[in-house]
């Protein structure tokens, strides 16, 4: 039993195949960390020598036969799940975000490519085409009668690339091929941009305008310690590790940023921050309630189908049974965006029934509690038929004499619903219950389809809606359209992983719960 | 059928019936109403249940085929519906494929073997399976942003990377395997291992063709579950022909571009496929959903 891998009884030759694809696959994932660690993206590297290592054991070790059924599916857990978690975490403690993108390093390369027009000659030029390269002809501008003849460079393929360097030939030389348009120019222009001509004296050239050319200086220089001298103040900035930008000697700062560890920062704002708190406690407080209201409402619903179903008298329920799943059966982002169009104020089907019936078009997207009320419709009806299938197992398990016994006693459906049914089915249906409640805590589809979260709330600095869910308002703080602040956004994450933690370990109980009794 | 019974029943059945039959066209309303919005003429059309002036304006363009109208000119498709409904299939086919191989095998050896951490493992899984992948999307954007750079066909804006993504879904499927598993009496697969059949072809010749049924209810559960996803590949995908069904249908609603009208063709016939598969499947997931607890 151990050795299935490597293949009892197969020959040498198999074996040995065996351990060349081992190796290779070995090689090429460490091949992969090495690059990994050179880029310096630590996490992942560590993360894929992880899953080699533990692989090449998992596999290879006889003592670990029953880890190789496992594994595969682990490693999806725990690249997907685990370690996005960990990772959103580590974000919280970072001002990660559109403005604090990218590491101090790239920052500085960013600083050192800026580069101004020093006065030091400017030139006309034309463009030669030669097949697939090309060549500039410079002809000084004003005073500056130099005329110069570049090599061939290529411009296609230069997309990935931050410059094009180029020099020029000697005086003699003239360019081969066709002389382009500007219309061809123009179409060119963004290779063009690219190309860097360094004369024979030093000077280096960088496009312009569409027309010229001219002598460019790099604005920066780089010091020590990671400093930036400015060229042309000589003026100092320094790399600043508590705001993660570069500041001259008044304390300005220099965009972009780089990303920089900032502690609890992200949490004192969600706690202290007015703009931020706010919004987060009004948003915390129409979770809960949005989240047990939908499963007060469902359940309501749906057992009351349920029960109807299991009624006997009822005959031809398979019929029924098919138009109340249908809710169930649509993609739910399909019912939900057929809601957003009926819903619609001025040329949705629902305003135009209330407008016929009571005279009323109720404002369904601008008015807090009707766009509250709105996503709770939608949502029962969206989520019934789930608790009614659940409630339809559960009360085929109830046995038939007790209500027997009730209906001899003259009870009615009233207190068989209350005295026979809730107390049977209650207890295998809270960790159920339990479930749904986390779902729809985090019920970000309905609310990004239907309302995307407004009509907004005033006074929030961050875009917070009415009716808004912890997660859809992370996720419009990490991807908005105004600033993404990822730091901020994976603050509020573990916030709400903490809820859900203990949820999941307060659902757990209950499972546990009902097992032993 | 109860031995005691009011006196009155004959009305309740019919109060009951009554009532049933208003709750279902309650229910029903929207899919009523939006067939017949794909049938009315324009956008903007409003009117009654039945329209009007039928046209096939919004299914042609639905189907891709640009549609000439009235006045003579030509409206061209909007948005290539037909190419994200095959996406969507094609991702979900993909995915619905591996996360089965995946928590076949896992379910497997929780289910037979004794090793350590297996009581840990599956308690953190049943965790694990808690948290939504919408609060971790900055973390897998970056994952796959740095993917990208090694395996081009992982990277961002790929199918390849929305596919692996959904890997880490598989903790639920485990758990409900496991348990069929384990009402399978495991004599059979002893039998094999005394006639020298290793634990893998016990797995394989024994095991697995007797548990079809529940194979196939998690590849429906996860083909559903896969098709309806759509924070992950929202930030995932971004060009418009890579889009899935989920993330590209929202562009018809937009409040600048609002084509009532279009989307109501576009989803009926996205929906239907779709809607389908679950009923004709709906008895075994039935089943499989009382067992666990996926969705709503």
């Amino acid at each position: 039993m151990s050795d299935v891998v490597l293949g009892s009884g197969t020959n040498r030759i198999g074996n040995g195949l065996k351990w060349a694809l081992v190796a290779a696959i070995n090689l090429l994932l460490l091949y992969g960390v090495t690059l990994m660690y050179a880029q310096g993206e630590m996490a992942f590297a560590l993360l894929v020598l992880i899953i080699t290592a533990t692989a090449n054991w998992v596999f290879l070790s006889s003592k670990a036969y029953s880890y190789r059924y496992v594994f595969p599916a682990l490693v999806g857990v725990l690249v997907f799940v685990v370690f996005p978690l960990i990772y959103t975490v580590n974000i919280a403690f970072t001002n990660y975000s559109s403005t604090n993108l990218l590491s101090l390093q790239r920052v500085k390369e960013i600083h050192l490519a800026k580069t101004y027009e020093t006065g030091g000659g400017s030139y006309g030029f034309s463009l030669y085409q030669n097949g697939e390269s090309y060549q500039l002809n410079l002809q000084g501008k004003g005073d500056n009668k130099h005329s110069y003849t570049t090599e061939d460079f290529y411009l296609m393929g230069a997309e990935g690339l931050d410059a094009i360097q180029v020099t020029t030939l000697d005086d003699s030389s003239q360019p081969v091929g066709d002389k382009l348009a500007i219309k061809e120019l123009i179409k060119l222009r963004q290779g063009l941009k690219k190309v860097q001509i360094t004369l024979p004296d030093g000077t280096g050239l960088a496009m312009t305008g569409l027309r010229s050319f001219g002598a460019i200086a790099p604005v920066y220089l780089a010091g020590d310690n990671d400093t930036l001298i400015d060229s042309r103040s000589s003026a100092v900035l320094t790399p600043d590790h508590t705001t993660g930008f570069y500041i001259d000697e008044r304390g300005e700062r220099l965009s972009p940023g780089f990303t920089v560890y900032t502690g609890w920062d992200n949490f004192i704002r969600v706690t202290t921050d007015e703009g931020v708190q706010e919004p987060f406690l009004k948003i915390f407080v129409w979770t809960v309630s949005f989240s047990a209201l939908t499963v007060v409402f469902t359940l309501a619903v749906g057992l009351l189908m349920a029960c109807l179903m299991q009624w006997e008298p009822l005959k031809g329920n398979g019929v029924y049974r098919l138009f109340l799943i249908l809710p169930y059966a649509v993609p739910a982002f399909i019912s939900i965006l057929i809601f957003r169009g009926l819903f619609n104020q001025n040329f949705g089907e629902i305003n135009m029934v209330l407008n016929a019936l009571f005279g009323l078009r109720p404002e369904w997207f601008s008015d807090e509690g009707l766009a509250r009320s709105m996503l709770l419709i939608v949502n029962t009806w969206l989520g019934y038929p789930y608790m009614m299938i659940l409630c339809m197992g559960l009360l085929k398990a109830i046995p038939d004499d007790l209500y027997e016994a009730s209906a001899i006693d003259g009870a009615g459906p009233v207190d068989n619903l209350m005295r026979i049914t809730l107390p049977m089915i209650i207890k295998p249906l809270t960790s159920l219950l339990i479930a749904s409640f986390a779902f729809n805590f985090n019920n970000f589809v309905l609310v990004e389809l239907l309302t995307g979260g407004g009509p907004d709330m005033i006074g929030a600095t961050t875009p917070a809606g009415s009716t808004d869910l912890l997660v859809s308002y992370t996720y419009r703080i990490a991807f908005g359209q105004y600033g993404q602040d990822f730091g901020l956004a994976s603050a509020i994450a573990t916030i709400i992983f903490l809820m859900v933690g203990v949820i999941s370990w307060l659902n757990l109980r209950a499972t546990k719960k009902l097992q032993e009794s | 059928m109860a031995m005691v019974q009011p006196r009155n029943l004959k009305y309740r059945v019919w109060a009951t019936r009554i009532f049933l039959i208003l709750f279902i066209l309650m229910i029903m309303l929207p899919f009523l109403m939006i067939i017949s919005v794909s049938f009315r003429t324009g956008n903007f059309a409003t009117g009654s249940l039945i329209p009007e002036n039928p046209t096939l304006e919004h299914w042609s363009l639905a189907f891709g085929i640009p549609w000439t109208n009235a006045d003579g000119s030509i409206s061209l498709p909007p948005f290539p519906v037909l190419t994200w409904l095959w996406n969507s299939i094609k991702i979900a086919v993909i995915s619905s494929t591996l996360i089965l191989m995946l928590s076949t095998t896992g379910a497997y050896a929780f289910a037979r073997f004794r090793f350590r951490f297996r009581e840990h493992m599956l308690t953190a899984m049943m965790i694990f399976q808690m948290f939504p992948a919408v609060l971790a999307l900055v973390a897998i954007y970056s994952i796959f942003n740095t993917l990208g750079n090694y395996v081009p066909w992982l990277g961002l804006d790929t199918h390849g990377a929305v596919v692996i993504a959904s890997l880490g879904g598989v903790t639920l499927h485990i758990w409900l395997i496991k348990g069929y598993f384990e009402s399978i009496d495991g004599s059979l697969e002893e039998a094999a291992a005394i006639d020298g059949a290793t634990p893998w072809q016990a797995f394989r010749y024994v095991l697995l063709p007797l548990s079809v049924p529940i194979l196939a209810v998690v590849f429906i559960l996860a083909f559903i579950a896969s098709v309806g996803e759509y924070p992950v590949a929202s930030v995932l995908l971004q060009d418009v022909d890579k889009l899935t069904l989920a993330v590209g249908s929202r562009q018809y609603l937009n409040p600048q571009n609002y084509l009532w009208g279009d989307f109501a063709a576009a989803s009926v016939l996205s929906g239907l496929p779709i809607t389908l598969v679950f009923l004709l499947s709906q008895r075994w997931i039935v089943g499989g959903l009382t067992a666990g607890g996926v969705k709503g």
